[in-house]
């Protein structure tokens, strides 16, 4: 055997390298032109409504009294989706992977997964016609005995389609993105330090808190972050359910509005200036979804060190 | 501090599988004793009865009795968690926790037993127990790192230090030094003979040089064939398995002939 044997003969091997490299180039490339397409297109269609003179914007007082207003209640609404559903879907993730049998784990997480293929307009429905209906005396009640907080001040709305309503509606939306990936990471937790707690004399808690949960924060935090993603994205329940008006305190009266279903309920009719306006509005709520996300990596790699990757 | 563990007549099932058939055996307090055998024999399987985590794996359940100085571990209403609190384990390759640094994973399974003790008191515990596990000096500097930067055999070492710090009756190693290179076994093996001093020490190993120089007396586990239950073979004085065994397959195994 010579040494010309070791040279590689032009053949397949290499040409397929090359095909795949330049193939997940481009996927990486088109990630980032179609960010940049949309930023753009944002930027661009908002312009006019952020140069407008003040009095020529919905509400005549300019752009900035014009969005902050529903910037809060979509973010109202999406931490109020995120408090509920978080511990639920932590829960019932943590329970699926280390507390039920086989058998009925597999059938729970697929009807978890089912809740994530009910269409949003089905969910919009159900809380304007229903859950809104039901929870009412419910509200009643906070009005009557814990009146005294601003945010469950009375009078509450006959109708309970308040943002409570709303923020209960996308916590059961989003509950099945973080119920799944918290249950595929908890399963990933390494068998080797679930069995080194057991060793020590832990319970099986103790066990997840000291094997299980530290493993699978990161996880938690990006299926956290995903169910964020979609309570401010989420537009048809909020716009069925919520009987929206200006910003309130009290998530128990009618009032409030979020972006999305601003821009939903708004862009038919509108023209002009006014398109521009919801377009801005949508810049906004795309620079909101921009920072959580770098929050939440930030979040994750503050503790890398300890995160086990090394 | 140590107790002695009396095997009596024991089965151990995987489903309805039988792993260990019948093994009867009895290990004595502060001594080092080593069960050697091929692969599959069901040494580990047997070792992680000793301490209840056999049954942490679905459909896994033992039959017999294990004495722990008298009191059977698989006795009505005894708690596997306490079991394992009084019966340390060390497993085979070095798991300290990731996300905790090298002083709380010293502090992990004391902070499980008993809730309050000062900061001075774990201080000294830490130093102990790495010292213990002849640690103490290579991290004295970096408690607060993370354990996992440690090598492989400073992390054997400090799982050793985990393990002793709640102060067991006895620790089960699990072929401790199969993931390790030469001068960290010997580290560990080093550990071992000072640990014998307070604790009963059980090990369960491929090599068989390793079990001649750590233990005391020595088990040697076999199967008829794959599918087979194992058993136990013969038990005694580590000298004697090594140098006069009285059954054959032990003498075809420590002499290299098969295995």
């Amino acid at each position: 055997m010579t040494a010309t044997s070791l040279r590689s003969p032009q053949g397949a091997g290499r040409t397929g390298d090359k095909i795949f490299s330049g193939a997940a180039l481009a996927a990486g490339c088109l990630i980032l032109a179609v960010l940049f397409g949309v930023a753009l297109f944002l930027v661009v269609q908002a312009i006019p409504a952020l140069t407008a003179p003040a009095d020529k914007i919905q509400g005549g007082a300019g752009f900035f009294p014009y969005i902050w207003p529903i910037v809060v209640g979509t973010l109202i609404a999406a931490v109020i989706a995120l408090v509920i559903a978080t511990p639920i879907a932590i829960g019932v993730a943590l329970f699926i992977s280390h507390f039920a049998p086989r058998q009925l784990a597999a059938g729970l997480g697929y009807v978890v997964d089912l809740l994530a293929a009910i269409p949003s307009v089905v969910y919009g429905a159900w809380g304007a016609a229903f859950l809104a209906k039901e929870i009412s005396p419910a509200y009643n009640w906070l009005a009557g005995n814990l009146g005294w907080l601003p945010i469950l001040q009375g009078p509450a709305s006959a109708t309970g389609k308040t943002i409570l309503t709303a923020g209960i509606v996308l916590s059961v939306m989003v509950l099945p993105i973080i119920t799944s990936l918290s249950r595929e990471i908890f399963l990933q937790a390494p068998k080797l330090h679930e069995e080194a707690a057991l060793a020590l004399g832990a319970t099986r808690w103790e066990m997840i808190k000291m094997a299980v949960l530290p493993f699978a924060r990161p996880g938690i935090i990006s299926a956290v972050m995903l169910g964020l993603g979609r309570a401010l994205g989420e537009t048809m329940a909020v716009a069925l359910v919520l009987s929206s008006g200006a910003l309130t305190a009290s998530l128990i009266q009618s009032g409030n509005q979020t972006i999305a279903a601003e821009i939903a309920l708004n862009f038919p009719e509108a023209s002009g200036l006014k398109v521009s306006t919801l377009i801005a509005a949508g810049l906004v709520l795309f620079v909101i979804t921009l920072c959580v996300n770098m929050i939440a990596r930030w979040i994750i790699t503050r503790h890398k060190e300890f995160s086990g990757a090394n | 501090m140590s107790k002695r563990i009396d095997v009596k007549d024991l089965n151990v099932y995987y489903g309805n599988f039988l792993a260990v058939e019948d093994v009867s055996i009895n290990i004595e307090a502060k001594s080092v004793t080593a069960f050697i055998g091929p692969s599959g024999c069901g040494k580990s399987t047997f070792l992680r009865t000793l301490n209840r985590m056999h049954e942490v794996l679905p459909g896994a359940r033992v039959e017999g009795e294990v004495l722990l100085d008298g009191d059977n571990l698989y006795g009505p209403g005894v708690d596997p968690v306490t079991v394992r609190s009084q019966i340390g384990m060390v497993f085979q390759r070095p798991n300290p926790f990731p996300t905790m640094s090298i002083r709380d994973n010293v502090l992990a399974g004391v902070k499980l037993n008993n809730q309050k003790f000062s900061k001075g008191e774990a201080d000294t515990l830490v130093e102990r127990s790495l010292q213990g596990a002849n640690l103490w000096n290579e991290v004295k500097d970096r408690l607060e790192k993370p354990g996992s930067g440690l090598s492989g055999g400073q992390q054997q070492r400090l799982c050793i230090a985990r393990a002793i710090a709640v102060e067991p009756q006895v620790i089960l190693m699990d072929e401790p030094c199969s993931a390790l290179d030469p001068i960290s076994t010997l580290a560990i093996e080093d550990l071992i003979n000072e640990l014998k001093d307070q604790y009963t020490v059980v090990i369960v190993t491929h090599n068989m040089q390793q079990a001649a120089r750590v233990s005391d007396r020595t088990a040697f586990f076999n199967i008829a064939g794959t599918g087979k239950p194992g058993k136990l073979i013969e038990y005694g004085d580590t000298h004697t398995i090594f140098s006069n065994p009285t059954v054959k397959a032990t003498e075809d195994y420590v002499s290299g002939r098969f295995g």
